[in-house]
């Protein structure tokens, strides 16, 4: 008799990797937290459903759309860590997506399949300060605790001393949606791209992970006639590339922002950033709290310390806690690099 | 393991942090935030080092090493990090450095110094904020804040006490007391030892004593307690836990106080005191058990705020430096002709919440206090260090002739366990003097109660009868007795770690291994004395029957505790701009 593959063996041969943004592969996570449960009696499993990548809007797509599919990735993977061991579930939503999903999602729950998952989960609205970091999976954790959202040190990771120090699963909507996809044989390695912009169909679409930036939107029918450029991953954190730099995958949380060049103001934009993360930082270190907040002071002085701004840029680069504040010399630095050096 | 440092080959046994590693090995990485008696915080970001093929640069104090690192500590891109940070941090503390009790110890002023921080790149944005004072003992100065958290994670972490907390998000984050009623601060200033920038800092008292001291009309005494002896000359470059009883003296004497006194004679009044008051309480049937010990103000704020209910298992005896200082300002007084009035008594301790102990109303003498003003360890060495005097070099000095320097028990108050240990000497030999048995192990020493750990019992056998006591070592352990409190005779409580050589007013950095130092030093102190139990101190017992016989007992010897409801708590604001912003 062959013994029937269980679902981590799949998950791993289907090469499913996060789809929060850092493409972590799912199988390493789940067995991190499966071994962690052999020695400690209780686990936490969160789903973080609340969009922290301004411009990502796949989550509440999936939530609408397949909120079912969800759940039922959620309900597999609470069975494979032990339905007895996983005491609660958490749903992390933003204030929108809660008002709108959440009666929805009951819906779902109150099937006679889910009534144990119905018992344990619990759901999350995000705060309405901090929006960027409590998405960060160990802030989150702080949340959900009631401590002060920040990210914790890492190692310990999560999966070992997550919630209440017990081990914890901590993945994307999106992930175990694709749990269910994998279980369900279904599985074609798509993912979901948010199209933001000056985009003529804006929107979410599902299509193969493997595409280039410029595929997608071509298959999307939104390659833009008019000279532009992109950002990809999210409209804070993403890179910003040039229209002839498009023959690469997409990163990230998968979306494209499409900006028209000549409509771009670019001092606006970059005030956008910096009063983004200067707004975002939750203030535990001291580049991210001070870095920001002084970099947002210098965009908006008369005479631009052109030095001190790129230090400043560096050091957040260079010694930031956690990649909330590693990730504005993304946006900052490609832009400079890819489009305005080469013009 | 293997691993390089600055291309130096290191061999690492074990699990260690670059921080660690370097250190041992010789190489200076600098800190703010880090504090071995913490958590790792990792927030300051001034221990970044590089990690030869790493993106980003790591902290030192949270990285562990690992096989085939290459580490470099002060390469070009750890340079340029480090010095924005500090410039950053440096924009956040608002300089009052010509006030500042750390000004000759202070970390980021030496940092700014040695990586020549430019301090005019970034406006300094904090002036405008509060600061918080807890009583007369500890204030919080928002202007000075780095934001590094370590006096919340020293009160809540050490202390459980959970008194600070941060509010607001990023750079409108601050350190505030909390508004919880069932919270309040017992003025340990646990907080004040682990701030790297003193903006968490003693309320400090030398400008008054200065100006004590220029008054033509007073006599200004210094006293100074058992543990600053072992812990002063840290600040001077002396090895941990070396006794600089003589130099103090010298060093009181040169900044100008009239008389000096030191406080172990205080401790020896306290011990007969509280000997005698557990010696009467074995005796009384209806007494109340256990007697815990009352010389620890925080520990006597605690027990006001947290649990009233044990206010009668205080003992009435005062603490060493108010036994002290009523003994100047009545029988000193009086043999030396000087009119109380006039004299100014000057404490100089480990501790913050003295400072609060000695305005307590019911420890004055006639409508003023006993104790004037109480300096900390770290402001008698400002005072010294503001004077020019060179400490390592003085000579040895005397004290006051009247009152000596005490026995080896009162040495040992400065430790945890000290207390008590010295009170169950001079109880069992008083027990044994009188016993009716044919032998009484009047042994001299229990050194059960002794040491670092969080909770020591023992039993004791007083000519037969076994009583059982325990030395809570810091507040942050009381939780661990209090529900069986009922079954000891006696309980020592000491809120700070270590006791007062791990205090809140004592040089920074204090860490365990500090402290295992100091307390060594006050035990070699103790062995080295002649007499080593109080009431075998005749000076100390000539004064004490005295007291008694001028039926003083109630004026100097005993005190009594009530109930507070909360713990004083003053808001001050602070300007825009101070004079010293422009100086520094």
């Amino acid at each position: 008799m062959v013994k029937a593959k269980n679902i981590l063996t799949k998950i791993s041969e289907a090469g499913l990797v996060g789809r929060g943004g850092a493409s972590f592969p799912v199988a390493k996570k789940i067995s991190a937290v499966k071994d962690a449960l052999r020695t400690k009696k209780t686990g936490y499993i969160i789903i973080n459903g609340a969009e922290g990548e301004p411009g990502v809007k796949k989550d509440g797509y999936l939530i609408q759309h397949h909120g079912e599919e969800v759940l039922n990735g959620v309900y597999l993977i609470d069975h494979f860590l032990g339905s007895d061991k996983i005491k609660h579930i958490y749903f992390f939503l933003n204030k929108e997506y809660f008002k709108n999903y959440v009666p929805g999602l009951k819906k779902i729950l109150s099937l006679q399949k889910y009534q144990n998952l119905e018992k344990k989960l619990k759901f999350i609205v995000k705060p309405e300060v901090l929006t960027y970091i409590s998405g960060e999976e160990s802030a989150l954790l702080n949340l959900i605790e009631g401590k002060k959202v920040e990210p914790r040190l890492k190692p310990p990771y999560p999966t070992s001393h997550g919630l209440f120090n017990s081990p914890t699963l901590i993945n994307n909507t999106e992930t175990f949606y694709n749990i269910y996809l994998v279980e369900k044989g279904k599985f074609k390695n798509e993912r979901f791209y948010t199209i933001n912009g000056a985009a003529s169909r804006r929107g979410v679409f599902s299509l193969s992970a493997e595409l280039t930036i410029e595929e997608v939107l071509k298959k999307t029918n939104n390659f833009p006639k008019f000279p532009f450029f992109v950002q990809v991953g999210g409209e804070a954190a993403g890179e910003v590339l040039r229209s002839d730099q498009l023959n690469q995958p997409v990163e990230g949380a998968g979306s494209i922002m499409i900006y028209d060049i000549k409509r771009t103001d670019e001092k606006k934009l970059l005030k956008y950033w910096l009063n983004f993360y200067h707004e975002q930082s939750c203030g535990n270190c001291t580049i991210c709290r001070e870095g920001t907040y002084r970099l947002w002071q210098i965009i908006n002085q008369k005479t631009f310390d052109k030095k001190l701004f790129w230090d400043l840029i560096t050091a957040l680069d260079e010694s930031s806690f956690c990649a909330l504040g590693r990730s504005l010399p993304i946006p900052v630095k490609s832009y400079f690099l890819n489009i305005k050096q080469a013009n | 393991m293997n691993i390089k440092i600055n291309n130096k080959k290191i061999v690492v046994k074990g699990i260690e942090t670059i921080l660690d590693v370097a250190s041992a090995n010789g190489f200076k990485v600098p800190t703010l935030c880090h504090h071995p008696d913490l958590e790792i915080q990792a927030n300051c970001r001034i221990c970044v080092v590089e990690v030869v093929g790493r993106d980003h640069l790591v902290t030192a104090c949270s990285t562990l090493v690992e096989e085939g690192m290459q580490i470099l500590t002060d390469s070009p891109r750890v340079k340029k990090a480090r010095v924005i940070n500090l410039e950053l941090l440096f924009a956040e503390h608002t300089k009052k450095c010509g006030h500042c009790t750390l000004r000759y110890n202070c970390d980021l002023l030496k940092l700014a110094v040695k990586y020549k921080i430019k301090n005019n790149r970034f406006p300094s944005r904090k002036g405008k904020r509060k600061t918080y004072k807890f009583a007369n003992a500890v204030e919080i100065d928002g202007t000075q804040c780095i934001d590094c958290k370590n006096c919340i994670e020293a009160c809540s972490q050490i202390q459980k006490i959970n008194y600070l907390k941060m509010e607001g998000v990023g750079i409108n984050q601050e350190v505030v007391p909390v508004k919880d009623k069932k919270i309040a601060c017992i003025y340990c200033g646990q907080c004040t030892l682990h701030c790297p920038v003193a903006a968490a800092q003693e309320q400090s008292a030398w400008d008054k004593v200065e100006k004590f001291l220029r008054a033509k009309n007073k006599v200004v005494v210094a006293q100074f307690a058992p543990s600053i002896r072992v812990s002063l000359g840290e600040e001077f470059g002396l090895p941990y836990g070396t006794n600089c009883e003589g130099k103090i003296y010298t060093a009181l004497k040169k900044i100008g106080f009239n008389h000096v006194f030191d406080v172990n004679f205080g401790a020896d009044i306290t011990t007969i005191t509280e000997a005698e008051e557990l010696l009467e309480r074995l005796k009384d049937k209806k007494a109340v058990w256990p007697m815990t010990t009352s010389c620890c103000p925080a520990w006597v704020a605690y027990a006001e705020f947290y649990h009233p209910e044990l206010l009668p298992h205080l003992t009435s005896a005062r603490s060493p430096h108010i036994h002290l200082a009523g003994a100047i300002k009545t029988y000193w007084a009086e043999q030396k002709k000087i009119n109380p009035k006039n004299i100014v008594v000057v404490s100089i301790v480990p501790c913050t919440a003295k400072k609060y102990e000695a305005s307590r109303p019911e420890l004055g003498l006639k409508g003023s206090p006993q104790v004037d003003l109480v300096l900390t360890t770290r402001e008698l060495a400002f005072l010294i260090k503001k004077n020019n005097i060179d400490f390592k070099k003085l000579p040895d000095g005397q004290g006051e002739k009247l009152f000596n320097n005490g026995s080896g028990a009162a040495a040992i108050y400065g430790a945890s366990g000290g207390v008590m240990e010295s009170a169950l000497r001079s109880a069992n030999a008083l027990i044994c003097e009188h016993s009716k048995n044919k032998f009484c192990d009047s042994h001299l020493e229990f050194k059960e109660v002794r040491g670092l750990a969080g909770l020591k019992e023992a039993t004791v056998n007083l000519d037969g009868k076994k009583i059982k006591v325990a030395v809570v070592n810091g507040i942050g352990n009381i939780e661990r007795i209090l529900p069986k409190l009922k079954k000891y005779h006696y309980v020592e409580v000491m809120a700070c770690p270590g006791g007062c050589l791990g205090g809140g007013g004592q040089p920074i950095p204090t860490t365990k291994a500090i402290r295992q130092k100091r307390l060594e030093g006050l035990y070699a102190i103790d062995s080295r004395r002649p007499i080593r139990r109080a009431h075998e101190n005749k000076a100390m017992m000539t004064y004490y029957n005295w007291a008694k016989d001028h039926k003083l007992s109630k004026q100097v010897l005993h005190t009594t505790f009530s109930q507070k409801k909360e713990s004083i708590l003053t808001t001050k604001k602070n300007g825009p701009k101070t004079i010293f912003d422009f100086l520094f």
